[in-house]
């Protein structure tokens, strides 16, 4: 769908162009929307290290590859089924999809309370139009956001979840977005819409993966998710991103949420995978006594560069906004993160913390870590801090002097950095998993990782 | 069991050990000594191989071995332990687990099975009881948050487990309560036997009440400058260090006359 080799973005309009007439069925306030968010890809194209907000992520290896839209073709689904681990949490609820292609055979949506609605993007164009067209790309603005507008011109599936008021979801609603590695360049848009209703309580999980091999003839992979999240009066969301994508994969996120009055949004990063990955999220206040908490864990190895980005824009007075990240760069690995958060004149009485912490597992590793706090409010409390380091040599003492071998005690406290961000999952296999992951990921890394 | 010969080293290129000399035969208990500042915990850092102290001079033989060419962790799994006099907080790491992984790595040291979380809590169990102490400490972090006196408490539990041949524990008493004082004294001399041996670094002639030492050691400006008896804790406790310092004074004058 895109031209080969090329950063004409007026190319890109062929691809486009493909797409629209495939979805020539489309309501027209879709589509037109589509036509606009390209245009304004199409303004913008890719960013470049000039631009302040891409000043340490290089994306010109992404910007010059090939793709085409991720289909089914040629993937051996049953092969697929094979290697897909469900966690017994997503036994009964979750959506599936291959890339970018929702595969209703492998998705399960059981038992939830009734008017929970969980359903695919494209089926809930057909059933739920008027909620869409409602509120649809509401929250994304892609105005000066090229990924941003690049989903929204080409999503036409993801998930859409709607909570409504009062309603207590105990079982996590998850996702996943799968890649099937192919020697084909291939792109795909996970597009996510999800409505916690008044005083609902619910937790999303979206999962991020690569299935097959990674081989010398494995081509790029890009995946470009936009996922746009309403928390109603009173709400309480527990949001999970994991994503555990191949090296060959570019994974570039946008997030958006809004928090009405009291609501509650608990935000959970696991970043492992991916040659370039990038994450941002965006949080507005946008009335009273909201709460944000926002923890992330990126691990990156090899010549991985994991870039996160949160922006927090307090608006009104009275919400609380706490944000931990922490990054483990090893290797030739590279970290970039951004903290910006925005106290408005009137958001008196806000509470914003961020803290950023690195840890540093080898020489050539290197993080640029950024936390911002711009305040224009006077009766506030509000704190920022980073810190870049490397293990400590006390705690590494303490552990040889109990007889624990060099590499081993090194892997203990590289582990305990990243457990107070896994420890918190509250969803119990993810958790297991996710240890289990990062253990033996910190085990098998002693000398590099390519 | 512990030889050291004139023992010198430094600390970023400063001397603070300048020449000790002290002999340890298994089942004896040792009690150093000594001023703020006079390098009793350089000592036993040394012993243990910190790797910021740097020995100039002098040798240390252990088990008639040179242990300063054994690295830390090799030192203790060959049966050296150090008890800290500040115990280091390790956030993320629990107690369990440490002590698991320790245990483990001593027992494949020695040839034997390691044990499974399972035998090992049952060991743990029996352990626990030496000190005396709560069970909610076990799942927690290492040390992060533990009082002064918890922390000397997860220091002998943690040598409990370990069961070292050469205990080194650097003001294990300071800080401590009356009842904590009585449970880690009472740890001490229950894992004491006649092939073990202990040094231990006091302030306090007190803990002299609980553990029986077959030698007291001043140590003063680096040196082990007077050695003897109980009797001795007793006289420092009347008299301080200061008629110790003018008798090595004096010793020095009429060396350089
Ligand atoms: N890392 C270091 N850098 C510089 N000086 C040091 C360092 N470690 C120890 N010293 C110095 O070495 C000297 C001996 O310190 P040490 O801790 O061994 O004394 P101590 O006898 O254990 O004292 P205390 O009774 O107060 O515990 C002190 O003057 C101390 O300041
Ligand atoms: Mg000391």
């Amino acid at each position: 769908m895109f031209p080969e080799r090329s950063k004409e973005k007026s190319q890109y309009r062929d691809g486009f162009e493909v797409f629209l007439t495939a979805q020539a069925n489309a309501p027209q306030w879709l589509a037109s929307l589509r036509e606009r968010a390209f245009a304004e890809f199409e303004r913008l194209g890719f960013p470049t290290i000039a631009n302040e907000e891409w000043k340490y992520t290089n994306i010109a290896p992404l910007a010059g590859q090939a793709f085409r839209r991720g289909s089914l073709e040629g993937v051996d689904l049953a092969q697929v089924r094979r290697q897909l681990r469900i966690y017994p949490e997503a036994e009964r609820s979750r959506l599936v999809f291959i890339n970018g292609v929702y595969v209703p055979e492998f998705s399960v949506i059981e038992g939830l309370p009734a008017g929970v609605v969980v359903t695919n993007l494209a089926e809930g164009l057909a059933t739920r139009q008027e909620f869409l067209e409602a509120n649809f790309a509401t929250l994304a603005d892609f105005e000066n956001r090229a990924f941003t507008a690049l989903n929204t011109a080409h999503a036409n599936d993801g998930a859409l979840i709607v909570i409504p008021r009062g309603k207590v979801v105990e079982t996590p609603i998850n996702l996943f977005f799968v890649t099937v590695a192919s020697p084909i360049a291939q792109v795909s848009f996970p597009r996510v819409l999800i409505h916690a209703g008044e005083a609902s309580i619910a937790t999303v999980v979206e999962n991020f993966l690569t299935l097959g091999e990674t081989t010398p003839d494995t081509a790029p992979a890009f995946t470009c998710p936009v996922t746009e999240i309403r928390v109603g009066d009173g709400a309480n969301l527990e949001h999970y991103k994991v994503q555990k994508e191949s090296l060959r994969t570019f994974h570039i996120a946008n997030t958006f949420a809004d928090l009405h009055h009291t609501s509650v949004l608990n935000s959970n990063s696991i970043s492992l995978g991916g040659q370039i990955a990038r994450n941002r999220i965006a949080v507005a206040f946008k009335a009273e006594g909201g709460e944000m908490n926002a923890k992330g864990l990126y691990y990156a190895t090899g010549k991985q560069l994991m870039d996160s980005r949160l922006e927090v824009d307090h608006a009104v007075p009275n919400c609380t906004s706490q944000l931990l990240y922490k990054g483990m760069l090893d290797d030739k690995a590279r970290g970039v993160f951004n903290g910006k958060v925005f106290v408005r004149h009137d958001a008196q009485g806000t509470n914003a913390i961020q803290t950023n912490k690195n840890l540093l597992l080898s020489q050539t590793a290197r993080i640029d870590t950024k936390p911002q706090l711009e305040i224009f409010a006077d009766d506030v409390k509000c704190g920022h801090g980073a810190t870049v380091g490397q293990l400590s040599q006390d705690e590494l003492f303490y552990l040889l002097s109990r007889g624990i071998e060099t590499q081993a005690a090194r892997n203990l406290l590289t582990y305990a950095f990243a457990h107070e961000l896994v420890e918190h999952i509250k969803i119990e296999s993810l958790k297991e998993e996710l240890d289990r992951t990062i253990s033996s990921r910190i085990s098998s890394t002693e000398h590099g990782f390519e | 069991m512990l030889e050291i010969r004139n023992l010198h080293a430094t600390v970023n290129d400063v001397e603070i050990l300048r020449g000790i000399n002290l002999v340890v035969k298994p089942g004896e208990i040792h009690a150093i000594m000594g001023p703020n500042g006079s390098g009793k915990s350089t000592l036993a850092k040394v012993l243990a191989g910190h790797p910021s102290y740097v020995v100039t001079q002098g040798e240390i033989l252990y088990n008639g071995r040179n242990l300063l060419e054994l690295a830390p962790d090799e030192r203790a799994r060959e049966g050296v332990f150090l008890a800290f006099q500040y115990p280091i907080e390790i956030p993320g790491v629990s107690n369990a687990s440490f002590l698991r992984l320790a245990y483990n790595q001593k027992r494949k040291h020695q040839g034997e099975e390691e044990l499974d979380p399972l035998e090992f809590d049952d060991l743990l169990q029996e352990k626990i009881k030496i000190v005396e102490m709560d069970k909610a400490f076990i799942n927690r972090s290492v040390n992060e948050g533990f009082s002064g006196g918890e922390k000397k408490r997860n220091e002998i539990l943690q040598m409990a487990v370990l069961e070292p041949q050469l205990a080194i524990l650097d003001e294990t008493d300071s800080g401590l309560d009356i009842d904590a004082l009585r449970i880690i004294s009472n740890g001490v001399n229950q894992l004491h036997t006649d092939t073990n041996a202990f040094i231990m670094v006091t302030h306090y002639q007190r803990l002299l009440n609980y553990i029986q030492p077959d030698f007291v050691h001043v140590q003063m400006n680096g040196r082990l400058v007077k050695s003897g008896g109980k009797e001795l804790a007793l006289l420092l406790e009347e008299k301080g260090y200061d008629w110790i310092k003018d008798e090595e004074e004096n010793r020095q004058t009429a060396a350089s006359n």
